[in-house]
């Protein structure tokens, strides 16, 4: 009795130890996920997130890794694709932790200012001076203090893609250029019985781009590139584009049930309607083609019926009309990441890679080199647009951080509702700018 | 812990009272402490690491301004709880999370006790009924939630396709893009979902519940529906409070399904306290109000706990309490 007694003790004693171990462990084992890599026998492994998570994408991206392991010995690449959202997600949750993945996608704006404030991500400007040079303007975006902490592999701009079967049914001969034409369209699809756009505001964002688009039209360059750096939303032209979203919202253009529609995932969201040909236009990024592609059982998405226009103008905005919303993603570095890593992101923006990627319709290459790989007509059409624009207005809610542009989207969404006036939006995105101090 | 521990101690010894201590009772003492100690300890622990430390952790974060990166440094002191409790979408919340508290005991208790006492009568298929009846319980919330999220699709999912079979048509903007129609048809799923647990407790319960009680009412000439009324019902009390404790709890702290079917819209209209404060913190990064809200909602599910415990279940517990003259 005794004896069993004792060894009772004993191994429960020990069972403390040992949970208090794991628990000392704990705090200080935050950063090994991620940074594996670098150490003796020349073995290393990078961690390597995206969003490249269906069809051709993801089977490129494979070969890419495949292809970079076997030119340099002893490093193993660990892909993780995943949805966009999901992405999001789990990125805040690393970096929060410490254990962010070696190469991952950084979209810019106040998100990275977030980041470099925080030292979680590298400064590449030394380490790939002769890409960054070679990106030119296009790593604006990724540059905070004159240091250049990410590369962006594709940039794009907003617009809307459009069925060109489904508008020539419904006698629409050009695509709007102005708004007034856009409701005349709008009208036109209607009659034809057919839904003519599709939006994801269950997930907000595609919702709040509307709004973003209006008041790129309605707001001169300086007025918006102070309220990034000021967070001060006082003009008017802040207000012109929510009336515009009341106006449109109530022309009733949208799918069935886009209040709870989200963006890209399944074939019943805004992005699968148009793919399937439920409705005739979405308002999307540059991904859109890859997406619906992904989408469909053939993978084609809507194939050689797909069109694109940019967001028309409107009447009397002091905003420069071939102003583009857009926005990209960079390659971004963690700051604890081995020199492999580097090394990979460099591979990735070289011409071959990017080709590859354009010539899958992945994406806007920003190489150079390459932009006549764009076979894609709607895309070519979309590049050429980016090019010519006398300037590209990051997504608004990448540029605010998250607490300014989530506070905004919440609002615009609610607009989509019937819930919140012009005012609201521009009163709850000051209070959460205020807030931020 | 004690209680089972002190028994066979006692059954050996005399009973140790207070101040007459035999001579041996000092060591043994220690050894029982330090028996429980070893015992309890790893339990405690996990306890702290997993319940407490969390716990104040949160409360020290939201006092703070922090956007998840980089040290605490910008003490706000109570403002985040001020900013929290003074917004109309998290006022709204703590309001759907009542709502769901009373709507599910409100359906889910009827109705699970008309399954279970139906299905407690000796009948064919009864294993397959009882299955039937369990498994939604069974299934991960969030595929539950991604099947509902198809079922309900707007315009193109199967049950508006049922309804238009009819000659019915579902709202716009589907049932879970209504304002007006999402809480109540996540409610729906919700007892779709639980009503299966209810069922299983009360099949449990009424096991405990002897036979012989049910013939002597019969007897004395009582139909079925009185016997179930009268004696079978209230001898299932104590399962039935558990039940509804369980249940409290639960949609106080919900999460999974709302976040799956509407992610807490449209316009906030299925916002609960759990969904706000991940909204806020995940999100927005907006980690002292995310916190903030997490010690509100602490808070009242603690007050909330407490208050059901010491009122309705104490009953219920009481005989377990053993009498402090037994050691």
């Amino acid at each position: 009795m005794n004896t069993i007694r004792a060894l009772t003790l004993a191994a429960s004693g020990s069972l403390v130890l040992t949970l208090a171990a794991c628990g000392g462990g704990g705090d200080e084992g935050g950063d090994a996920g991620g940074s594996s890599g670098g150490d003796a026998a020349g073995d290393t492994t990078i961690s390597w997130w995206h969003n490249s998570n269906t069809g051709e994408g993801l089977e490129y991206y494979e070969q890419v890794a495949a292809d970079f392991e076997e030119a340099n010995p002893g490093v193993t690449v660990q892909m993780e694709a995943m949805q966009h959202e999901d992405m999001l997600t789990k990125l805040d949750a690393a970096f929060q932790a410490g254990d962010a993945p070696d190469v991952y996608m950084e979209r810019g704006g106040g998100e990275l200012a977030d980041h470099v404030e925080a030292g979680l991500t590298m400064d590449l400007t030394d380490e790939a001076a002769e890409e960054i040079e070679l990106l030119g303007g296009t790593t604006q975006g990724w540059t905070v203090d004159d240091r250049v902490y990410g590369l962006p592999f594709s940039v794009g701009v907003v617009g809307f893609w459009y069925n060109t079967e489904m508008f020539e049914q419904a006698g629409i001969t050009e695509p709007p250029s102005t708004w007034e034409e856009m409701y005349t369209a709008i009208d036109q699809l209607k009659d034809a019985g057919m839904e003519p756009l599709s939006v994801g505001a269950g997930d907000k964002w595609p919702a709040a781009h509307y709004w973003y688009q209006f008041a790129l039209r309605h707001c001169a360059e300086d007025v918006l590139t102070d309220a990034v750096q000021t967070l001060d939303f006082s003009d008017e032209c802040f207000i012109r584009a929510g009336e515009e979203v009341e106006k449109l919202v109530a022309a009733e253009p949208f799918n069935r049930g886009f209040l709870s529609t989200p963006a890209q995932s399944g074939p019943t969201s805004a992005s699968g309607l148009l793919a399937t040909e439920q409705v005739a236009m979405e308002m999307q990024g540059h991904w859109e083609p890859g997406v619906m592609a992904g989408l469909t059982e053939d993978g084609e998405g809507l194939g050689e019926k797909l069109g694109w226009f940019p967001f028309p103008e409107v009447e009397g905005g002091q905003g420069d009309p071939a102003a583009q919303l857009g926005g990209g993603d960079a390659w971004g570095v963690s700051a604890d990441a081995p020199p492999a890593a580097v090394e990979f992101v460099k591979y990735m923006l070289s011409d071959d890679v990017q080709r590859g990627f354009a010539e899958r319709d992945m994406g806007l290459p920003t190489n150079p080199n390459v932009t006549d790989a764009v076979s894609d007509p709607a895309l070519a059409q979309l590049l050429e647009v980016r090019d010519s624009a006398p300037y590209v207005q990051l997504y608004f809610d990448t540029a605010f951080g998250q607490s300014v542009g989530g506070a905004m989207n919440d609002a615009i969404a609610l607009m989509f509702a019937g819930q919140a006036t012009p005012q609201d939006i521009v009163g709850q995105t000051q209070s959460a700018a205020d807030a931020e101090g | 812990m004690t209680v089972t521990s002190a028994p066979p101690r006692g059954a050996t010894d005399p009973p140790a009272g207070r101040g007459s201590r035999p001579a041996g009772g000092r060591r043994r003492d220690w050894r029982m402490a330090a028996e429980i100690a070893g015992f309890t300890a790893p339990a405690l622990l996990l306890f702290g690491v997993f319940v407490v430390w969390p716990i104040l952790r949160a409360v020290q974060f939201s006092l703070f301004r922090w956007n998840g990166f980089g040290p605490l440094v910008d003490f706000v002191g109570l403002q985040n709880y001020v900013a929290v409790l003074s917004d109309d979408v998290f006022t709204g919340a703590v309001g759907h999370n009542l709502i769901i508290v009373v709507a599910s005991i409100l359906i889910q208790l009827p109705l699970g006790l008309a399954i279970a006492l139906l299905l407690n009568r000796r009948m064919r298929g009864q294993g397959v009924l009882r299955t039937i009846i369990f498994v939604p319980y069974v299934l991960s919330e969030v595929i539950a939630g991604v099947v509902w999220f198809q079922l309900l699709q707007p315009g193109r999912g199967v049950i508006e396709a049922m309804l238009g079979t009819v000659g019915l048509e579902g709202p716009f903007q589907g049932f879970l893009g209504t304002p007006s129609l999402a809480l109540p048809t996540l409610v729906v799923v919700l007892t779709w979902k639980y009503v299966g647990l209810a069922v299983l407790l009360f099949l449990a319960g009424l096991q405990g519940v002897p036979e012989e009680l049910a013939e002597a009412a019969q007897i004395d000439g009582a139909s079925w529906w009185q016997t179930q009324w009268r004696v079978t019902i209230p001898l299932l009390g104590p399962t039935i409070r558990m039940w509804a404790f369980l249940s409290m709890i639960g949609s106080l702290q919900l999460f999974d399904m709302v976040w799956i079917l509407t992610g807490g819209g449209p316009a906030n209209a299925t916002t609960t306290m759990a969904t706000f404060l991940v909204n806020e913190g995940t999100k927005r990064q907006n980690y002292g109000i995310a916190a903030a809200a997490s010690v509100v909602l602490f808070v009242i599910a603690l007050v909330m706990a407490v208050l059901y415990q010491r009122f309705v279940l104490r009953r219920d517990t009481a005989d377990a309490d053993v009498p402090r003259g037994v050691r």
